[in-house]
């Protein structure tokens, strides 16, 4: 009996609404009242921009979409009225500077541009940010894959070979710690362009992260795995690869997240040091141009450009690593 | 002394016979002459683990070590599987000299240290996959995961399974490479008691099945009066084998021994003797 009531209770409990799905509405709704009905202060520059106001319309159709969708949809419908708050509180915010930019004009406009003025730059520059955005992520693998590379092979080697640990390992504490920033100098007069310069400099500090915690990982590895993957027949180089890195791998991983983190800022580092290209040089350039709302959509594209790489890398590390016992969620 | 290797080999093939009923070769003999151990502690003490052990493990037998902590019993294992050398003294396997480790030793600790970034499958397939013979031997996998009785968690994760079934899949793992002797480290030491007697039966199944010569330590007397064909009784400071006891008792359906028997209980107390640990207790059930 109770079988068949079931299905009808699990159909009803399908669809369901969460108060907190409107709030991200409610916030957009406000931004749009501010927005359209206030004026612009009449001192304003490129006043008649609209590109604030479109946005603000598509992200009322994309948040009214997903209320819709969350009444039937149950997952959605747990992370979305999760988030509502937050959502909601993002267009408060926008609300916010818009008042204090275009509305009221309380900041000087050269440094602190309306919304509108800042969006328009992603249209008006497109080109020239989607180089950039490509060359930097180009600079960005090379470094970080040459960091990785040699990092593996110096980490493997110290947390393995007695030998090795002799060696380089004092080499590692010294030179590592060093900032790779404070390099800049030796790395422009060796390499013979810029860019080759800033691969060197991602490519230290990764190195140096990756080496550390790759070592040290594969010396922690627990004794009893060698000796049992030992007793099974494995040889001291299937003992390294079979048992000592998979087992390091949290290590290397945590290791690599680091790296990944701190080559951002060597890579904005790098690129303001005499690159042509690039989203450092971009941001730094157009500072220079005292053009604001360019500076802050270079920063806008960084924040993104970083967000979707490190995300990529926790979905990695989740595939990767998922064997963990109580992986630590970051 | 070709005489003696007659009467040995006599004893092997009898013992060979009594045990085994599938596959039976006479591999597995465990010889150990003079055998010292002496590590050195941290502050450069040399520290004697294990003296002078003279012994002679026939092919497809169940022996017991027992003893208290430190008396040199993880150091004998050890020693047998390669993991260490002895100071003194030689180990032999059917007559050649222990070097390194190899798999025809394998090794089952208390804790069951499977690889956790394995599934359980991958775990037993690794000592086959090490030896480069995965590809030929691929059903043997799926047989031992069957003997141990873990067939559907082939796809689990070492830190889903239970204590026991964790032991069940080390002690899989170590037997998919047909070992000829089975060193076992108290394997069912951190097991509740219910399920370390289960475990006790599912281990002399697979003894009978694979004619594995088996070499356990453990702390429990009633294991070792149930499982074994022979105790070593070991005694710390020095640490050395202290007596060899026969366990003359028969062995039941389940190729274990009646833990209520006469027997067993005389046995018992014996040993308990030995390692001197009798206590008023066991004076009082004596008495009865
Ligand atoms: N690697 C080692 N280094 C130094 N001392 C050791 C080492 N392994 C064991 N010992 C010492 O040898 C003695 C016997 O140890 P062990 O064989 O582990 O005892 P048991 O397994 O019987 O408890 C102990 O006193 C222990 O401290
Ligand atoms: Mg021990």
């Amino acid at each position: 009996m109770s079988a068949s009531v079931s299905p009808k209770e699990e159909q009803s409990s399908n669809f369901a609404f969460r108060v907190q799905t409107i709030l991200p509405i409610v916030g957009v709704l406000i931004a749009l009242i501010a927005e359209v009905l206030l004026p612009n202060h009449p001192n304003l520059k490129y006043a008649d921009l609209p590109h604030y106001r479109y946005f603000l319309y598509i992200s009322l159709a994309v948040v009214a979409v997903l209320a819709l969708l969350s009444l039937f949809w149950e997952s959605l419908r747990r992370k979305y009225s999760y988030r509502g708050a937050f959502v909601g509180g993002v267009y408060i915010f926008l609300t916010l500077l818009d008042l204090v930019t275009a509305k009221w004009l309380l900041l000087p406009q050269l440094y602190f541009p309306s919304i509108a003025r800042i969006f328009h730059v992603f249209f008006e520059d497109s080109a020239l940010i989607l180089t950039c955005i490509k060359s930097s992520f180009l600079l960005l693998v090379k470094g970080i894959l040459i960091g990785f590379i040699a990092g593996m092979v110096c980490g493997i080697a110290v947390g393995w070979s007695r030998g090795a640990n002799y060696w380089i390992y004092p080499l590692i504490r010294i030179l590592g710690p060093i900032p790779s920033s404070t390099w800049t100098p030796l790395a422009l007069v060796v390499f013979p362009s810029a860019q080759g310069a800033a691969v060197f400099l991602i490519a230290f500090g990764v190195w140096f992260q990756i080496t550390i915690l790759t070592a040290s990982g594969i010396q922690s590895v627990k004794k009893a795995y060698f000796e049992v993957s030992s007793t099974l027949g494995a040889s001291n180089l299937q003992n390294l690869f079979k048992i000592a890195v998979p087992a390091a791998s949290p290590s290397i991983f945590l290791g690599f997240f680091n790296a990944t983190c701190s080559s951002f800022v060597a890579l904005m580092a790098a690129e303001m040091i005499g690159c042509k290209s690039g989203l450092g040089w971009y941001v730094n350039w157009q500072k220079t141009m005292l053009s604001y709302p360019n500076v802050y959509a270079g920063l806008i594209v960084v924040a993104v450009f970083c967000y979707i790489l490190v995300t990529l890398q926790f979905k990695v590390r989740d595939r990767l690593l998922s064997w963990q016992e109580g992986v630590v969620k970051w | 002394m070709v005489e003696q290797v007659t009467r040995n080999l006599e004893k092997v093939t009898e013992r060979a016979a009594e045990h085994r009923e599938v596959g039976a070769e006479s591999t597995g003999a465990i010889r150990a002459r003079n055998v010292r151990k002496e590590f050195i502690d941290p502050n450069g003490e040399p520290v004697i683990a294990l003296e002078r052990v003279d012994v002679d493990i026939q092919p497809g037998e169940f022996i017991c070590l027992i003893g208290p902590s430190g008396c040199g019993k993880s150091t004998f294992l050890r020693l047998v599987a390669g993991l260490i050398e002895p100071t003194e003294g030689t180990l032999y396997l059917d007559g050649e000299e222990i070097k390194k480790p190899g798999y025809e030793r394998g090794l089952v600790f208390q804790d069951p240290t499977l690889f956790p970034w394995l599934n359980i499958y991958e775990n037993v397939a690794f000592g086959l996959k090490m030896r480069h013979i995965f590809k030929e031997k691929k059903d043997e996998v799926e047989e031992f995961i069957k003997l141990v009785k873990l067939e559907g968690f082939e796809k689990s994760l070492p830190h889903h399974l239970s204590g026991g079934m964790a032991q069940r899949a080390g002690l899989a793992r170590a037997l998919v490479n047909h070992p000829k002797v089975l060193l076992l480290d108290e394997p069912f030491g951190a097991l509740d008691a219910f399920t370390r007697m289960n475990m006790q039966d599912e281990l002399l199944r697979i003894w009978k099945e694979r004619g594995t010569t088996m070499i356990m330590v453990t702390h429990d007397v009633d294991e070792a009066v149930y499982l074994s064909d022979r105790i070593f009784v070991m005694t710390p400071r020095p640490a050395k084998i202290e007596s060899i006891v026969n366990v003359e008792i028969g062995r039941n359906e389940t190729y274990g021994r009646k833990r209520d028997s006469v027997d067993f209980l005389h046995l018992r107390s014996k040993i308990l003797q030995i390692l001197d640990y009798t206590g008023k207790a066991a004076e009082i059930e004596y008495n009865i």
